[in-house]
């Protein structure tokens, strides 16, 4: 009798916490206010209206974290989210769960996701939640008269002197330099994909060497356009966003010569949760949460129909939108990264870079 | 054992009583042989209980570790396992043939069956990493290849991108058939190999691991030197002042010890950055103009700087501990024999601070050839080392195996220094504490 009844509840118990494991997501984010938003407009209302239990963790890039999970065969993720270039790399490694778009919600209005998404933002194990730029950024009190307005204007030392920031990497400044050199942005990965353009490129790089502080961390650039350091930074749209908004820093954007990328969600192959994880990935890419994500933070949703739901910034009533980069007035000179290019090319070109940096 | 000249023996023997003729044994009869080895037997199992969990956390923690990070540097079967027929092929053909129609057919095969199976991007990844813009050669292939190729095979597999004729191609694709190599060593010291398999050196442009560990050692070698200076005149005053005051100054070196890395490599550029507190004194004091301020972080400069500060105390402390045991005594005979206050230092104050110097030598430098975080944050474009090649590859190309031949070499590096210094210093003449 007494070992029925121990079977019993030890049975019971095991039920139990299989039951709490169906409803749960492991959600892998960066931290930070980017992190934060991900809380705010996704985790917790999915947590209200689904009522799955949403446990947030943070990495400092969540791609090294699951390929080293797949790997030794420990998958704790359901979800995570990673930038555009390591999502294509782990899903052509095997390494994600493909993603069927026909779980994705249509927008209001019955447009279906695939229509409702810009292009390139949902692929076979990759839902796009974000898209962030890196742009020319400067010091609105160095520069009484003349302001920066474009790419060839942060090569030009001379008429804008002080130092500048830029990403201690190839990627990015490779093309910033060539659309500073007078490419159009249509053009730059034609360039760029010949010896001479990578040539022309590093030219470019070469006349501001020495006027150039390269910065690693995504906080680096607008401190030190905070300190004086520098005068004029490329950088994360939100990371400068931030610094101007929340601490009324005199920082202006030029968003000619942006060049824009994409984050989102992806699913570990082997993910403990993998049901949770959809349902979960259906509702935080539906229109009305990534509209509420981009009040949070500075970066765009993917859909279309999203944008005209973006609000006021949180809490002040000053609108999000014109500080987005997926603003239409923001579009004009913009480039979109080429993630084939740079999966091919990251390694050579970074080796390069450095050997460049260290000569 | 049962030797009637072992005094023991006989002792034992008139213990227990009995007749001298049969084998000794304890009070409750057992041979004494087997008590004893049982009981040490007993004691060694007890002892080995005791460091069992040391040794099964070194063994889980740093040996097993280390283990994979070093097969992973020669073994990479992204390519070998995927594509298994061209594979055989170049298993049974040596490099003098030309690739036949069998090759292209196994080829497109193996393309399509990895397409299916979604592990053409592991094998595209593979190449890449010896002819760069590869992989997307091989994904958008896998994708076309889906429904079948139809022979003949060179001719449509050339037609789907003629970048597949490339022989340079097809020599990194034997050298990849082998789920072994050791390109991975090779373009860790700027080696690569061409299309005949012969070792060159890589492009010129691209060279830059061993300038960087060339530097990485040699401002390891720097550290090391300033954070000398600078430490033993401070672990002999702390050595050598009345207690008291000596704990008030250790506080002194300890608490920077105890502080966040980053705070202090932070402290710094808040310091030695061009609107930093230096260069503001400077101004002010009137040494330099406004326009002219010092450039003294993101560069080498700063990278020493920061990281003398923050490996100093791994030389204060062993010097420290060492310092205290010295008798004041031997420098006082030796002044009292007649020889100048420099003489008793270098001749006999000196040489007994060795160990503690050693240790905090080979501390800090070790130390200082795995940086990373300082260099990153305050090295600018010159004060770079090889771990932020380690930790580029680790995070942003994942390219693991070359992350891990870089840092094999690191440790190799380390290990060959460690030896010369066993062999001059002598190891058993450490002093850590």
């Amino acid at each position: 009798m007494k070992r029925t009844l121990i079977l019993t509840s030890a049975l019971v118990a095991i039920a139990a916490t299989a039951h709490a494991q169906d409803k749960e997501v492991n959600l892998l984010s960066w931290g930070g206010a980017y992190g934060n938003s991900h809380v705010e407009a996704y985790a917790k209302p999915f947590e209200a209206k689904a009522g799955v239990k949403v446990t947030v963790s943070d990495a400092d890039n969540p791609a090294t974290p699951i390929k080293a999970q797949v790997e030794a065969g420990n998958v704790t993720t359901d979800v995570a989210s990673v930038e555009y270039a390591d999502a294509v790399r782990l899903c052509d490694e095997g390494l994600l769960e493909p993603i069927d778009a026909s779980i994705l919600l249509p927008a209001a209005d019955g447009t279906s996701a695939a229509d409702d998404f810009i292009e390139g933002a949902v692929t076979d194990c990759f839902v796009g939640t974000d898209v962030y730029s890196m742009i020319l950024a400067y010091d609105d009190s160095k520069y009484a008269d003349a302001k920066p307005t474009g790419p060839a204007d942060f090569f030009d030392t001379a008429k804008f002197p002080g130092k500048r920031t830029m990403r201690k990497g190839a990627k990015f400044n490779l093309e910033f330099a060539l659309m500073a050199d007078g490419v159009p942005a249509a053009e730059v990965y034609d360039v760029l994909a010949t010896p001479e353009g990578v040539d022309r490129a590093f030219k470019k790089l070469d006349s501001i060497k020495n006027d150039v502080i390269w910065w690693e961390a995504g906080a680096q650039p607008p401190q030190l356009l905070a300190d004086g350091e520098v005068s004029m930074a490329y950088a994360f749209n939100g990371r400068i966003f931030n610094a101007a908004q929340g601490e009324g820093k005199p920082f202006k954007i030029v968003w000619d010569g942006q060049i824009y990328e994409m984050e989102g969600w992806v699913i570990p192959k082997g993910a403990p949760h993998l049901e949770a994880a959809k349902e979960f990935i259906a509702f935080s890419t539906s229109p009305e949460p990534q509209a509420r994500a981009a009040e949070f933070i500075s970066y765009g949703p993917p859909r279309k129909s999203a944008a005209a739901l973006v609000g006021n910034i949180e809490g002040t009533d000053v609108p999000m939108g014109p500080n987005l980069p997926t603003f239409a007035d923001n579009m004009k000179e913009a480039l979109g990264s080429n993630l084939d290019f740079w999966v091919d090319h990251d390694a050579e070109l970074n080796e390069r870079f450095n050997a460049w940096l260290a000569s | 054992m049962a030797n009637a000249l072992d005094p023991h023996a006989a002792s034992a023997t008139k213990a227990s009583g009995l007749a001298p003729s049969g084998p000794l044994t304890t009070a409750d009869g057992q041979p004494l042989t087997r008590a004893l080895a049982r009981s040490s037997r007993r004691a060694r199992r007890r002892a080995l209980l005791l460091v069992l969990p040391l040794l099964l956390f070194i063994l889980i923690t740093f040996v097993f570790p280390i283990g994979q990070m070093l097969q992973r540097s020669v073994k990479n079967d992204g390519f070998s396992a995927n594509m298994p027929q061209l594979s055989a092929w170049f298993d049974a053909n040596d490099r003098s043939v030309e690739p036949d129609e069998a090759a292209w057919g196994a080829l497109a095969a193996d393309l399509q069956a990895a397409a299916e199976a979604r592990t053409i991007g592991v094998v595209g990844t593979r190449i890449n990493y010896d002819v760069p813009g590869t992989r997307s050669l091989f994904t958008s292939a896998g994708r076309k290849v889906k429904d079948g190729v139809e022979p003949p095979f060179r001719a449509a597999m050339l037609e789907l991108d003629e970048k597949w004729g490339d022989p340079k191609l097809w020599s990194a694709m034997r050298e990849a058939s082998s789920p072994y190599t050791g390109n991975f060593y090779l373009a860790a010291i700027d080696r690569a190999r061409d299309e005949n398999g012969s070792i060159v050196q890589a492009p010129e442009q691209q060279r830059i691991y061993v300038k960087l560990f060339m530097r990485t050692f040699w401002l390891s070698f720097v550290i090391t030197c300033t954070t000398f200076l600078l430490g033993f005149p401070i672990a002999h005053l702390l050595a050598t002042l009345p207690t008291r005051k000596s704990n008030l100054l250790m506080i002194l070196v300890l608490l920077p010890f105890w502080t966040s890395l980053l705070v202090r490599t932070t402290a710094w550029m808040v310091l030695l950055q061009q609107q930093g507190v230096v260069n503001d004194i400077l101004v002010w004091l009137g040494v330099i103009n406004d326009n002219q301020r010092l450039q003294m972080i993101f560069n080498q400069t700063g990278t020493i700087v920061a990281m003398t500060h923050i490996l100093l105390p791994f030389m204060i402390l062993p010097l420290y501990s060492v310092m205290r045991t010295i008798n004041p005594s031997y420098v006082r005979a030796a002044r009292s024999l007649g020889a100048t206050s420099w003489t008793a230092f270098r001749r006999i104050y000196f040489p007994q601070t060795l160990p503690g110097l050693g240790a905090g030598a080979l501390l800090v430098f070790i130390l200082a050839v795995g940086y990373y975080i300082t260099p990153a944050l305050v090295g600018g474009s010159s004060g770079q080392l090889i771990s932020n090649m380690i930790a580029m590859h680790m995070t942003q190309t994942l390219n693991w195996s070359m992350a891990a031949a870089l840092a094999a070499l690191l440790l190799g590096g380390v290990l060959i220094l460690y030896w010369v210094y066993d062999r001059l210093v002598g190891i058993d003449n450490l002093k850590l504490g």
